[in-house]
C-alpha cells in the first residue's frame, strides 16, 4: 500500500507542477511538451487505479496525436503569443469561475456517488471486477459482439470523414514549377547567360 | 451476441450491406482507376442501389436486429424503397452534367451511396445511438457534396454553412438524447415507450424531446430551423441539390415519424402541440416567403419547407391515417421534386451557361413544349390543383387533421396552400405567356425521361393512387 501511495503522490505533484507550467511557460514549444508530461502523469494515475485501457488511450490519443498536433501549430503558424499572454490577467476572473464551477461539479458527482451507491447500479453494462477481467477484455467483449452494429458504423462515419477530408483539400497543382535535376544539370552558358550591352547611365 | 443471431442480424440488413460492402469496393476501383473511372463508378453505384431495393422488394424482411438497435418493418420497407428511388434518379440525373457542373470525380458516386446508406439505417434506427450515427452518416456525406465543387465560392459557401448548422443540431439532438436516456434509463425506442407508459413523466423528459425534435426538425429543414435551406439549395450544384431535395428528407421525416409514433408514444399531448406549431409555421413561411424569390432553386427551397408542414400535419394527428397520409405525402412530394429538378437541371442555354432565374423559363412553351407541359403539370401538382398527385397527397393529411379535430391547423394549412398556389402558378405564367427569352440547350434524354415520367405520375394519380395508398396504409400499421 505504501509504496502505492507514494506514487500516487509522485505522479500527482508532477501532474499539478507540470500543468501550471504549461501555462506559465514563457516558450509555447514549452508549454507544449510540459502538456505531454501532464498526459504522462494522468496516464499513470489512471494505470494506478487499474484502469489501464483509458491509460494507454490517453497516451495513444493525447501524446500521439492530439499533442504532436499543437506542436505542429505552434511550431508552423506564426503566432504572436506575447500579444495573447498580454490579456491574461483580464481573464484570469473568468477562468477562475469555470475552475471552481469544475471542482463543485467533480464534488457533486463523486459525493452523489457515496451519497446514494444504489444509482450505479442501473447501468446495463456494468464494469466487471478487476480481479475477473481487465478493462480492455471487458471493454472488447461488449463492443465486438453487443454493440457490434455501432462500432461498424462508427467506423463508416469516420471513412466518411476520411473521404471528405481528402475530396476537399487535396489538390494535384498543374502550373507548379517543380524542381527537374536533369535541365538544371544540362544547362549550358548559352542557355543561362545573356550578354547585354548596357550604355552608360541608362541602365537596362 | 452469439454467431446465429448475428447471422439472423446480418441477413436482416442485407440491402445495407449491399451498399456498404458496395461503396468500399467502388471506392477501391476510383482509387486505383483515377477520375476518369467516374461513369463506371456511378453507373456501378447505380447498380447497387438497385441490387439493394430489389432485395428489400423481395425478400422483404422483418424483425428487430443487432439487439434491437436496427428494425426492418413495413414502414421501414416503404420508405427505403422510396429513398432509393430517389438516390437512383438523383444519379442519373448528374450523369449528362457531371462535367459542366465539376461532379465528374468518382468520390462522388461513392459518397452519394454512403449518403443513403445512412438514410437507410436512419429509417432502419429503432435506438438512440443508432439514429444519431446513422444522422451522421448521412449529413456527414451531404456536408461534403454540397460542398464538392471546391473552386466555386457559392458552393463551398453552402457546404460550409450546411456544416456549421448541420453540427449545431447534431449538438442539440445529442443534448436531448442524453436527457432522455438520464430520465428513462434506455437509449431503445421500445423501452423508452415501456418507462414513458409506466409512470408519469418527469419534466426531463420533456425537455429531452423538445431538443431530440429540434434536431431531427433540422435535418427535415421545418421553420424555425430552415434558415439554411434557400442558401444550401442555391449554392449546391443542382443535381446535388435535387438529391438533397429528395432523400435525406425522406429519411428524417421517416425517423421522425418513428421518434414520435414509437418511444413518445405514451407522451403523445407533449408532442403533439410542438409538432402543430411547426406544423404551422412552416406552412406559412412556405407560402409567403417564397413569394418574393426570382431564383427557381430558391423557391423550390421556400416550397420544400412548405410541403414539410403539410406532411408533419399528418403526423400532428398521431393516428393511422395521419400517418399513412405522411407516407403518401412524402411519395408524391419526392417525385414531384425530382421531376421539377429535372426540369431546372435541363435549363442550360445553347451556349452552355446554365440559368437558375424563373424569368430564363420565359416563352418555354414555344421553345420545348414537351418541358413546359411536364413542369406545368408539375406546378399545378405543388400548389395542390385537384385531380394531380399533390391534391390528394394535402387530402389525405388534412383529412385526418381533421379526424383528431386539429381544425385550426387544417384551416389554417388549406389557407396557405391558396397563398402557395400563387407563385407557382406564377412560374406557369412566365412559361406559357411571356416573349421568349432565348432557347435552351437539347435536354438530354435521361432528364427528359425523369421530368416526363413524374409529370405521367402526378397527371395520372388517380390510377396510381389505389396501390400507393393500400402500400402506404399497410405501412403505417407498423405503428398502430
Amino acid at each position: 500500500m505504501g509504496l502505492q501511495a507514494l506514487f500516487f503522490y509522485i505522479f500527482a505533484f508532477v501532474a499539478v507542477a507540470s500543468a501550471l507550467m504549461v501555462i506559465s511557460a514563457k516558450n509555447p514549444v514549452h508549454s507544449v511538451l510540459f502538456l505531454i508530461l501532464t498526459f504522462f502523469n494522468a496516464a499513470g494515475l489512471f494505470l494506478l487505479t487499474g484502469a489501464e485501457f483509458l491509460a494507454m488511450i490517453l497516451l495513444v490519443v493525447y501524446v500521439g496525436a492530439v499533442a504532436v498536433l499543437f506542436l505542429f501549430v505552434v511550431m508552423m503558424l506564426d503566432v504572436d503569443f506575447a500579444e495573447l499572454r498580454s490579456g491574461v490577467l483580464k481573464y484570469a476572473p473568468v477562468g477562475f469561475l469555470v475552475g471552481v464551477i469544475l471542482a463543485v461539479e467533480l464534488v457533486v458527482f463523486v459525493g452523489g456517488n457515496i451519497i446514494s451507491p444504489e444509482a450505479g447500479k442501473a447501468i446495463t453494462m456494468p464494469i466487471p471486477a478487476l480481479t475477473e477481467r481487465t478493462n480492455t477484455a471487458a471493454l472488447g467483449d461488449v463492443l465486438y459482439s453487443n454493440y457490434i452494429y455501432f462500432f461498424q458504423l462508427s467506423g463508416l462515419v469516420l471513412l466518411v470523414a476520411m473521404i471528405g477530408a481528402i475530396v476537399l483539400t487535396l489538390r494535384h497543382r498543374t502550373h507548379v514549377r517543380r524542381q527537374d535535376i536533369a535541365t538544371q544539370v544540362a544547362r549550358s552558358p548559352e542557355t543561362a547567360i545573356e550578354v547585354v550591352k548596357v550604355k552608360p547611365g541608362q541602365g537596362i | 451476441m452469439t454467431v446465429e443471431t448475428l447471422l439472423a442480424s446480418l441477413h436482416l440488413a442485407v440491402p445495407e450491406l449491399i451498399l456498404a460492402v458496395g461503396a468500399l469496393a467502388l471506392l477501391m476501383i476510383g482509387v486505383f482507376n483515377g477520375d476518369k473511372s467516374a461513369p463506371t463508378v456511378t453507373g456501378l453505384a447505380v447498380a447497387l442501389l438497385i441490387a439493394s431495393g430489389l432485395w428489400l422488394l423481395i425478400a422483404s424482411p422483418e424483425g428487430e436486429a443487432f439487439g434491437g438497435a436496427y428494425l426492418a418493418d413495413p414502414f421501414a420497407r416503404f420508405m427505403k424503397v422510396l429513398a432509393l428511388i430517389g438516390s437512383i434518379v438523383a444519379m442519373i440525373m448528374t450523369v449528362g452534367n457531371a462535367r459542366s457542373e465539376h461532379l465528374d470525380r468518382f468520390e462522388y458516386p461513392v459518397l452519394l451511396l454512403l449518403a443513403t446508406l445512412g438514410i437507410l439505417l436512419m429509417i432502419s434506427a429503432n435506438d438512440m445511438i443508432s439514429l444519431y450515427m446513422s444522422l451522421e452518416l448521412q449529413s456527414l456525406a451531404l456536408y461534403v457534396i454540397a460542398a464538392i465543387n471546391r473552386d466555386s465560392l457559392r458552393s463551398t459557401e453552402a457546404g460550409l454553412k450546411y456544416f456549421v448548422l448541420g453540427a449545431l443540431s447534431s449538438g442539440m439532438l445529442l443534448y436531448g438524447m442524453s436527457l432522455v436516456y438520464g430520465f428513462t434509463g434506455n437509449t431503445g425506442f421500445d423501452e423508452i415507450a415501456k418507462v414513458l407508459a409506466g409512470e408519469t413523466r418527469s419534466l426531463g423528459v420533456v425537455i429531452g424531446l423538445v431538443f431530440v425534435l429540434t434536431g431531427l426538425c433540422f435535418k427535415i429543414s421545418a421553420v424555425p430551423f430552415h434558415m439554411w435551406t434557400p442558401d444550401v439549395y442555391e449554392g449546391a450544384p443542382t443535381p446535388v441539390t435535387a438529391f438533397l431535395a429528395a432523400a435525406p428528407k425522406i429519411g428524417a421525416m421517416a425517423i421522425l415519424v418513428r421518434v414520435v409514433s414509437d418511444a413518445f408514444q405514451p407522451v403523445i399531448a407533449d408532442w403533439q402541440q410542438i409538432i402543430v406549431f411547426i406544423s404551422l409555421a412552416s406552412m406559412l413561411l412556405g407560402s409567403f416567403a417564397a413569394i418574393g424569390q426570382k431564383n427557381i432553386k430558391r423557391l423550390m427551397a421556400y416550397s420544400s419547407i412548405g410541403h414539410m408542414g403539410y406532411a408533419l400535419v399528418g403526423l400532428a394527428a398521431g393516428n393511422q391515417s395521419g400517418v399513412s397520409g405522411v407516407i403518401i405525402y412524402m411519395t408524391v412530394y419526392m417525385v414531384m421534386t425530382l421531376g421539377t429538378f429535372a426540369c431546372i437541371i435541363a435549363m442550360r442555354r445553347k451556349e452552355g451557361e446554365t440559368v437558375e432565374g424563373i424569368d430564363d423559363l420565359a416563352g418555354l412553351s414555344q421553345t420545348n413544349p414537351f418541358m413546359a407541359v411536364a413542369l406545368t403539370a408539375l406546378m399545378f401538382s405543388l400548389a395542390g390543383i385537384p385531380p394531380l398527385a399533390g391534391f390528394f397527397g394535402k387530402y389525405f393529411v388534412f383529412l385526418a387533421a381533421i379526424e383528431a379535430k386539429l381544425y385550426a391547423l387544417a384551416i389554417i394549412g388549406i389557407l396557405s396552400s391558396v397563398v402557395g398556389a400563387y407563385y407557382y402558378l406564377r412560374v406557369v405564367k412566365v412559361m406559357w405567356f411571356d416573349e421568349p427569352k432565348g432557347e435552351f440547350d437539347r435536354v438530354s434524354t435521361e432528364l427528359r425521361l425523369v421530368f416526363g415520367l413524374s409529370g405521367l405520375f402526378v397527371l395520372a394519380y388517380l390510377f396510381f393512387g389505389g396501390p400507393v395508398g393500400t402500400a402506404a396504409e399497410a405501412a403505417a400499421k407498423s405503428f398502430f
